[in-house]
């Protein structure tokens, strides 16, 4: 897989055209993100120009100095070391999305309350989205992308294909890699402990019963020593 | 997200000169970060704590000792807490969602902001978000708000569960401020709203919670957190009742309640207690003392519901630990 770090304008080589225009949704949304990005600097600024007297911070803004600079980091994610240069607000998530090209992590609703997001820090299961990626440096981040062994596919993942745990699919990913913590936790004992150690993690499809015999055919295999 | 600057910390010492008006300390994040996403909390300074000696679970002489960045994950199934006080591990395995367990610290547990909706909307007056502005909640959608403990500013409950069964165990918190310590009541810690809900503790500029003591109580190993709420899991409480109870025959030796979801924050019910000392554990006796639990309850439009319900969370949490079910 092509990665990019700093090179946010670079083209993927096996981008795929559309219909229409000769290039692929996924650089047209790139394109969207860079120019957003560049937005979101200038963004404070120009609302301080509009608003009043009374909603402005109380205390004279931070040094632009420290601002602008952006912080060198190194994140170790699915075992390799990437590189980036970000402002201290960027989360776990939009890192892994909008600058390492590991769009399999899903933004919901970016606010910790569905799961979507959901990947490893150091084994553990977390929310990106509420992660600062300056605050995970040295840590090991595990991603969806990571799961699989080249070819063969994590027991979680093909359990949630051969129990169908998913309509739309959008959930999946972090309904995947909370499975993976909570059959590792060892809290799949009944249907009922499943379903409330699944709990950060929304399905607005409803495959929740799915979702759960999918955890249940897993665990089986995960214990067996299958992987 | 407003810009900020970042650091992180080496020591606690260090803390006291980095906690200005517009500085935030961070732990696990999952108040703060939300928070600043919604622009509710606008700090342009962000201090890492997560690099301090402040961790730890350990059970002595004189209690438990949690240190203020352990996970609520790693508390929660602690064998020491499940063996001495099944209370506090209940109380975090219904609180948020597994993920949020791994991510959140006890210290920032006990800082969780309410979750007002009027409080987390910068588009709409809130007394505790802008102080002097006005609360929405009163005269608005008010069916998760407290009855207790209200004021004619803010009626907003405070949501930690984790704190309703410590303050249930009578427990303390260490704070350090540059070179000083001291041990301050959790259930003091905590204010009432009054006419500056936007002061929500005592916390004062420089403080870090470093350290939570539960003191030993031998009996507190039968005691359990009953929490009541729309859906089965990963919501916060209607209501919730942490209940210790220490039983001689058939009547109640001892006993120690406090309730969650129902007050401006975490409701100790000593009077409660006090009343069912000596009484029999029967479920007529607990209706009865359950009654003073709302005594001076100000329900407001769409929570008078939790006046009935409340009651009858401490009577079911008490019932259930009796096994009188």
């Amino acid at each position: 897989m092509q990665r990019r770090s700093d090179r946010e304008m670079e083209l993927p080589a096996d981008a795929e055209p559309d219909h229409e225009g000769g290039s692929s949704r996924r650089q047209f949304i790139r394109r969207l993100a860079a120019i957003s990005a560049g937005l979101t600097v200038a963004a404070p600024l120009a609302r301080g120009v509009a608003v009043t007297e009374e909603s402005l911070p109380k205390s004279p803004p931070p040094d632009p100095a420290d601002l602008n600079g952006l912080t060198q980091i190194n994140l170790k994610i699915n075992g390799s070391t990437e590189r980036l240069a970000i402002d201290p607000r960027v989360t776990l998530l939009d890192a892994l999305r909008d600058r390492l090209e590991l769009t399999g992590t899903k933004k919901g609703c970016d606010r910790g309350a569905c799961g979507a997001c959901t990947v490893h820090v150091d084994g553990k299961r977390v929310l990106s989205c509420l992660t600062l990626a300056v605050m995970v440096q040295g840590k090991e981040i595990s991603t969806i992308e990571g799961l699989a062994k080249g070819q063969e596919l994590h027991p979680v993942q093909a359990a949630f294909i051969e129990c169908d745990g998913f309509q739309c699919g959008y959930c999946t990913p972090g309904q995947i890699m909370s499975a993976v913590a909570c059959i590792n936790e060892g809290r799949t004992g009944s249907d009922g402990e499943i379903r409330e150690f699944m709990s950060g993690n929304l399905c607005r499809c409803g495959a929740y019963p799915n979702i759960v015999d999918a955890i249940k055919v897993a665990a089986a295999k995960m214990r067996g020593g299958v992987n | 997200m407003r810009p900020f600057v970042f650091e992180s910390l080496s020591s606690p010492q260090q803390a006291a000169s980095r906690n200005g008006p517009d500085s935030a300390f961070i732990a696990g994040g999952t108040t703060i970060i939300d928070l600043m996403k919604l622009e509710v909390m606008t700090p342009s300074r962000l201090v890492d704590v997560n690099g301090l000696p402040m961790s730890g679970i350990e059970m002595g002489e004189d209690g438990l000792r949690i240190g203020a960045l352990e996970k609520m994950s790693a508390v929660a199934i602690h064998p020491e807490v499940i063996a001495h006080y099944p209370v506090i591990s209940e109380a975090l395995l219904r609180s948020a969602s597994g993920q949020i367990r791994n991510m959140a610290s006890i210290g920032g547990n006990l800082l969780q902001r309410t979750r007002c909706g009027y409080f987390r909307d910068v588009n709409t007056p809130c007394n505790k978000r802008e102080p002097g502005s006005g609360c929405s909640a009163i005269d608005g959608e008010n069916r998760m708000h407290a009855i207790l403990g209200t004021s004619p500013s803010c009626i907003a409950t405070h949501t930690s569960d984790l704190a309703v069964a410590l303050v249930a165990l009578d427990t303390s918190i260490r704070i350090q401020n540059g070179t000083e310590e001291r041990l301050i009541k959790l259930d003091d810690f905590y204010l009432v709203p009054g006419d500056t809900p936007d002061r929500e503790n005592q916390l004062r500029p420089g403080d870090l919670i470093t350290e939570i003591r539960v003191p030993k109580l031998p009996w507190a190993k039968r005691s359990t957190y009953l929490k009541i709420r729309d859906r089965d899991s990963y919501e916060f409480a209607l209501t919730s009742a942490a209940v210790v109870l220490d039983v001689d025959g058939d009547k109640i030796r001892d006993v120690r309640i406090a309730v969650g979801g129902v007050g401006t924050k975490p409701w100790n019910l000593p009077k409660v207690s006090q009343a069912l000392i000596g009484k029999p554990l029967k479920e007529a006796a607990l209706v009865e003392a359950a009654k003073l639990a709302v005594e001076g309850a100000n329900p407001s439009k769409h929570n008078g519901f939790k006046i009935d319900l409340v009651q009858r969370t401490i009577v079911r949490a008490l019932v259930n630990l009796g096994d009188l079910a």
